[in-house]
């Protein structure tokens, strides 16, 4: 925060951007939390406890959905209306009031997905579990989102729309057109919330992957780039690297995705000529991916010094690494007979994590440890080494996690097609199961360490909020060094 | 001369720019699916649920058996010799969700039917541990306790005919006495002709209740057995 603009914060609406980080930082705790119960219940099935609510397959949904829209969605909405607000220089459009039925709207729509999972309420489509009156009240807020976001632009007092709303435009745009479409569905009586969906099986599977690859494509990937974008040049203080290199890098980007879906359907009934289609757009789109990578990275010329002073920037590159690595990895993944050999394991899981721990939250934890300082009117954060502690604690998590799935994945991969030497299968079904076990342990306690950093980081905020600061003169000196 | 100068300074220029370039891969991969015939196989047997394998079927649903349970064997050696002949799109024609999962931290279910005796099934799905030590299935007891909800069976098989599903008016009709004809002990004749190769009689152990147990073992009991392969052609599974 520069002086100069301190009197301009009187007019925006930071109160619904604090409610949105507050939001951010509960449920990314409990989706961690969520994440880890049933990272145990796979390592120790006692752990199911035999009730209904408790299963594996009705946790597993709640788990996504908590870290994809309610840490993942609150976070974009935190950050997209500062962002917003910030580049162009207007309060939000709306007034407080829409503002607010934006923030509870989206809330009430986490509640009403969650419980319904608990209570074995879900349409069976991966990452859009809810059912249709969920649907419909999703529909409703998102629209608002778009009036509120869109309205904002409109009424800017810059000339140009900055490249970070260009990414959350293409986000709301694109999953509004992506939920509406998949979820259609013809409810059984309207006073029950059981529905079918209009669609039937390879028809149905290729929408849903349509959809489901582009919650990954516009939802965790555009939205983030709109985080970066904002938060990377701001915290390090340096200018985008290349203007040039954003626009090719947004029109590319939203091009190729679009397309990648049916690189979830290799080798089954969806036709040979969509597997391929899906497959040559999956590779290029890591082209786009990686540009998008190196103009973010490059962004720190000449300031590559703060990296090692300030753990907030640390956060932020460290996320636009891991974007780099998993974009390399989704590309690779996506070609027939790697995904020959991934498909139904767990490398499937490793890449998603990689993506979802180092991209999707890595970025968020560095942004929101940005913002509550200035959204909260403290100098500083409450202590530095504090995020430090926090990002070594989840870094190591996440390689532990990553690394216990590429293991777990390729061999279930390779035992499940192994021969013995008189031509049989080697292995039965459960004897591969049986060999994931110790990975499994891994994995849970790498998610346990992701946890752990997480409850480090809501500590840090919660004293950071009540203006207390820890007396740390060797950090704070150097992120000072740093910022001149 | 184009500038993106202009699009940087309207944001409804910008917007509809990215609804058509978002719009096309989508448009060019769905569209051909429903207007290019040969997407579904020619084989013949593919028929409507039984609206007890349809209840099961929405038990396997409500918990998320999808996420750890694939239904689709890919044309590979190891799994057509594992789990049976790879599957067609002309087996889920009628599932409303498709149910073809993405991950196998259980074997693939798309041929489950007939391979496991219904008691295997009522033994496994109340204490999976005891069937197969090394499993880390959760334990579905409580589907063994729970009486079936099918009061609404009609309504259900409605909602089906209205996404495209060949539900007859007899169907319909005769959506509820259908749950408890297949369940009965003395196979239904007319029941098994709108409904060949369902699996019939008191399905989970207990005759004396119409459980969750019975209608999951039901569905469970009916994958992958609906087409006849033995008359099946290799032009009848080009695409």
């Amino acid at each position: 925060m520069s002086a100069a603009t301190m009197p301009e914060t009187a007019v925006y609406n930071e109160r619904v951007v604090r409610q949105f980080t507050i939001a951010t930082m509960v449920w990314g705790v409990a989706a961690f939390a969520a994440g880890l119960v049933i990272a145990l219940q796979l390592a120790f099935p006692a752990l199911n406890l035999g009730l209904p609510w408790t299963t594996f397959g009705r946790l597993r949904p709640l788990h996504t959905s908590a870290a994809i829209f309610a840490f993942g969605g609150n976070a974009l909405l935190a950050t997209s209306l500062f962002v917003v607000q910030r580049t162009c220089r207007a309060r939000l459009f709306g007034g407080d009031w829409l503002a607010g039925f934006l923030f509870w709207g989206y809330q009430i729509f986490i509640v009403l997905a969650a419980t319904g999972y608990l209570m074995g309420i879900t349409q069976g489509r991966e990452y859009a579990e809810p059912e249709w009156y969920t649907d419909l009240w999703l529909t409703a807020v998102w629209v608002v989102y778009l009036v509120v976001f869109g309205g904002t632009i409109l009424k800017r007092r810059e000339p140009h729309i900055y490249v970070a709303n260009w990414f959350y435009l293409a986000f709301i745009v694109t999953v509004a057109l992506l939920h509406i479409v998949n979820n259609l569905a013809v409810p059984v009586s309207l006073g029950g919330v059981k529905s079918y969906s209009l669609f039937a099986g390879v028809q149905d599977a290729l929408t849903q992957w349509w959809y489901g690859h582009n919650a990954v494509g516009f939802f965790l990937t555009a939205g983030f780039l709109g985080i970066m974008y904002y938060f990377v040049p701001k915290r390090a203080n340096r200018p985008i690297y290349s203007y040039r290199l954003s626009i090719v890098h947004f029109w590319s980007l939203i091009f190729l995705y679009i397309w990648a879906g049916p690189h979830h359907l290799h080798y089954t009934a969806l036709p040979d000529w969509a597997q391929t289609l899906g497959m040559v757009f999956s590779v290029m789109l890591w082209m786009p991916s990686w540009g998008g990578m190196i103009n973010g990275l490059m962004t720190l010329s000449g300031a590559w010094d703060k990296l090692r002073t300030d753990p907030v920037l640390r956060f932020l590159v460290a996320a636009v690494g891991f974007y780099g690595m998993s974009t390399f990895e989704g590309p690779m993944m996506s070609i027939k007979p790697v995904n020959a050999l991934s498909h139904y394991t767990d490398w499937t899981i490793g890449h998603v994590h990689s993506g979802a721990l180092g991209w999707v939250a890595f970025i968020s934890f560095g942004a929101v440890y940005h913002l509550v300082p200035v959204l909260w009117r403290q100098r500083e954060l409450y202590s530095l080494r504090l995020v430090s502690t926090h990002f070594w604690i989840a870094t190591v998590g996440i390689v532990l996690y990553i690394v216990a799935m590429w293991v777990s994945g390729i061999m279930q991969g390779l035992m499940w097609r192994t021969y013995d030497e008189l031509g049989f299968l080697q292995y039965s079904f459960v004897e591969t199961v049986d060999a994931m076990h110790p990975f499994y342990v891994v994995r849970a306690l790498g998610g346990l360490l992701f946890v752990i950093g997480a409850l480090i980081m809501v500590f840090n905020l919660v004293r950071t909020i009540q203006g207390r600061t820890r007396a740390e003169p060797e950090f704070r000196a150097a992120v000072a060094a740093g910022a001149d | 001369m184009f500038s993106h100068d202009r699009v940087e300074r309207n944001l409804v220029l910008l917007t509809v720019l990215v609804l058509i370039t978002v719009a096309i891969g989508g448009l060019v991969e769905i569209v051909p699916l429903y207007t290019i015939e040969a997407t579904i196989e020619r084989v013949r047997g593919v028929r409507p649920y039984s609206p007890l394998e349809l209840m099961g079927r929405n038990i396997y649903i409500r918990e998320g058996c999808y996420v750890c349970h694939s239904q689709m064997v890919r044309p590979f050696r190891d799994e057509v010799e594992r789990y049976g002949h790879y599957s067609l799109a002309a087996e889920s024609m009628y599932d409303h969700p498709f149910q073809w999962g993405s991950k196998r931290t259980g074997p693939d279910l798309a041929r489950v039917g007939g391979k496991y005796s219904n008691d295997w099934h009522a033994a496994h799905m109340i204490d999976p541990r005891a069937v197969v030590p090394e499993s880390i299935m959760p334990a579905y007891r409580f589907l063994a306790e729970r009486p079936l909800g099918y009061f609404d069976a009609a309504a259900h098989l409605e909602a089906n005919r209205a996404v495209g599903v060949p539900y007859s008016e007899e169907m319909i009709e005769r959506a509820l006495a259908d749950v408890e004809a297949q369940l009965a002990a003395e196979p239904d004749a007319a029941f098994l002709a709108r409904y060949p190769g369902a699996a019939t009689g008191d399905l989970d152990g207990d005759p004396t209740a119409i459980t969750e147990l019975d209608a999951i073992i039901a569905y469970l009991q009916v994958l992958g057995r609906m087409v006849d392969f033995s008359s099946v052609t290799p032009e009848d599974l080009r695409q």
